[in-house]
């Protein structure tokens, strides 16, 4: 089935400026988005997966802007806003987003109750005892307990994994048509993670939304993704199904994360981990930018940056791996291994 | 929360008596000599400076006095003055000065609060523009260049320019006041422009504001529902006591424009040796202090749904 396509967000570059100098966070960064699924963006810290989803709201800091490409939504390249009140438009209403920290998204000194409701009024139009009830209803179904009391609480009376939930709530009672998930659970106990991820999943069905989860955490996507994308100084630079991605990554620096998984080490034996740090994205990034990193790195890796090759129709590799003039190189053991064993 | 209420009042009383029993103390470990003027020391002879000690109590056991003078306080009366005006009762003194500081403190104090927490606000909304860095520039000034130099400038203003008059008059006291008022409210204007801005900033950098921002809140309902309410409760707790503070009266601004207020006082007591009055206003400005702490707590409390938790007080 044909899925309609919500946002695409094309060949998207965002600077920064910072003390006189200029910081390319994204480069030519592009991600299509379609109703119903759910992409999760991985990569390391920097690589420029909040900037990117942030740039689609509008959220980013003062200092940055968006210096090239576009966000097709709806017809309309957000990417061009200016005026807050062009943003609200998508704000809330179209897009909303769930932040990491559950400790400091909610304001300390308004009701739990009070918070979601003015999500409520903000975009649904209802107001009033109203609105009032809904929020006490959208407690219950992030799995708030004794609802009615907990409204009339403070956040200092949540737990951070209750807090997650009150900040999913404000988030989905704005009845988005995508919702970003910027590392949800990353700030919580493990034992919470998996509740709070059941959670979305769920809001998700009920709601008809999009979701997009930012995030490290090979893990979850696993647990959680239809399509992952991959990113590294601020491009992506592998996306595909989940199943692809995991099992048939094609680019070096995909492969390098999973072999680094925990999961995937072979007892008694070092974890691979990737040598040398990220580019300095304040200096141009000649060729593939993980090329110094990547101990098969090809000489043209150094020189020139690649295109995407297809592995297949859903499934695209910024890599020269794919050029059919690149000399043969196969994917690592423990990909393969990956593979064999999802085989059986 | 009732319970911490009055906890808290109790060990406020508590403070008062302990600071009102030391200047006591303190002040009967002077010197005799204070007693007597320079002329009665020369004349009278040593018998007859103890007849005149023992008369005014002076010479009984250390607790026989401090009980007559907790006595005397709890029927309101804090004795007589000595020097400053001789043989008249301390409350007497003290009530007619007191007013015209009071008067003068709440004029300075309505004004700042109005023009320095405005103030704060505009610099908060203008941040790093032009009109932030004029408030800050304003700020530094206050609080860089001594009182007196600014109260100079002030006074050169409004004499030569606004022809107010210069010194204070009780027969004109509305038109005689502004321009001490503008010198009060000079530095408060200052201090609560730069605690405005400073909580303000503090909480449009944090978490939840993203979040109201993600949620399609305007800026404009984000200042007016979540920050203001929010900077102000750290402020909240400072407010009661430089309120209390202000109507205490200012030495300099006093002194300035020489206003029969509570300001001089103290120290034209100590530097004349007149100890009712010194005990008199140490009782006054430490029952302020206080009580102005105290109501700081309570403020915080009621605006603060956090601070509720602690109830009983014990973990604080």
């Amino acid at each position: 089935m044909e899925k309609k396509l919500l946002l695409s967000a094309k060949d998207i570059e965002i600077e920064f400026t910072l003390r006189g100098k200029v910081l390319k966070a994204i480069r030519k960064c592009s991600l299509d988005i379609y109703e119903g699924e759910t992409v999760a963006i991985v990569g390391e810290s920097g690589s420029g997966k909040s900037v990117f989803t942030k740039s689609f709201l509008g959220m980013l800091d003062a200092n940055g802007s968006i210096t090239g490409g576009s966000i097709l939504y709806d017809g309309t390249d957000i990417s061009k806003y200016k005026t807050e009140k062009e943003w609200m438009t998508i704000r809330g209403k179209k897009i909303a987003m769930v932040m990491q920290d559950p400790m400091t998204s909610l304001n300390p000194l308004k009701k739990i109750g009070k918070q979601i409701q003015e999500s409520i009024e903000l975009n649904q139009g209802i107001k009033g005892p109203e609105a009032k009830r809904l929020a006490v209803e959208m407690l219950a179904k992030v799995g708030i307990p004794d609802p009615e009391r907990r409204a009339n609480q403070y956040p200092h009376e949540f737990s951070g994994g209750m807090r997650q939930r009150v900040v999913i709530a404000i988030a989905a009672a704005c009845r988005p048509q995508i919702l970003i998930c910027d590392e949800p659970t990353t700030a919580l106990d493990v034992t919470i993670q998996a509740q709070i991820l059941d959670l979305i999943r769920e809001l998700q069905k009920d709601l008809n939304m999009t979701v997009v989860y930012i995030t490290h955490d090979l893990g979850v996507v696993a647990n959680v993704a239809d399509r992952v994308a991959v990113m590294y100084a601020g491009q992506i630079v592998e996306y595909g199904n989940v199943n692809e991605i995991f099992y048939d990554a094609w680019h070096p620096y995909t492969w390098a994360l999973l072999s680094s998984l925990p999961q995937l080490g072979i007892k008694g034996e070092d974890l691979p981990t990737i040598d040398g740090t990220p580019p300095n994205l304040f200096n141009e990034v000649k060729g593939d930018a993980f090329a110094p990193r990547n101990r098969q790195a090809l000489a043209i890796d150094f020189e020139e940056e690649p295109p995407y090759f297809a592995v297949s129709e859903t499934h695209m590799a910024k890599t020269w791996y794919l050029d059919p003039r690149s000399p043969k190189i196969e994917q690592p053991k423990s990909i393969r291994m990956l593979r064999e064993k999802m085989k059986r | 929360m009732m319970k911490y209420t009055v906890k808290r009042l109790l060990q406020s009383v508590l403070t008062v008596l302990i600071i009102v029993t030391a200047v006591f103390l303190l002040l009967r470990m002077l010197p005799t000599d204070y007693f007597f003027t320079e002329e009665e020391l020369v004349k009278l002879s040593d018998q007859a400076k103890e007849d005149r000690l023992a008369a005014a109590g002076l010479k009984d056991p250390l607790g026989v006095q401090l009980v007559r003078f907790y006595g005397e306080l709890i029927r309101g009366d804090l004795g007589t003055s000595r020097r400053i005006q001789a043989g008249v009762a301390v409350t007497e003194i003290m009530a007619s000065k007191f007013g015209i500081s009071m008067r003068m403190g709440l004029a300075s104090l309505g004004v700042s609060l109005v023009l320095g927490i405005a103030l704060g606000i505009v610099q908060t909304l203008n941040k790093d523009r032009l009109l932030d860095h004029l408030g800050t520039a304003y700020i530094i000034f206050v609080n860089a260049v001594p009182g007196l130099v600014s109260y100079s400038l002030i006074l050169m203003f409004g004499a030569r320019v606004l022809h107010l008059p210069s010194l204070y008059s009780v027969n004109e006291s509305l038109r005689t006041s502004i321009l001490p008022v503008a010198c009060l409210a000079l530095g408060s204007i200052a201090s609560y422009a730069l605690w405005t801005r400073r909580y303000m900033v503090d909480e449009l950098n944090k978490d939840y504001i993203r979040l109201a921002r993600v949620k399609g809140m305007s800026s404009r309902s984000i200042m007016l529902k979540h920050v203001l309410k929010n900077a102000f409760v750290p402020m909240i707790a400072y407010i009661p006591a430089s309120v209390l503070l202000t109507i205490g009266g200012s030495l300099l601004v006093e002194r300035f424009f020489s206003v029969p207020g509570m300001g001089p006082l103290l120290t034209d007591a100590i530097g004349r040796y007149d100890t009712s009055v010194v005990q008199a206003c140490v009782i006054v400005y430490a029952g302020l202090g206080i009580l102005g702490v105290f109501l700081g707590d309570v403020m915080m409390m009621l605006f603060d749904p956090r601070i509720k938790l602690v109830e009983g007080g014990e973990s604080r």
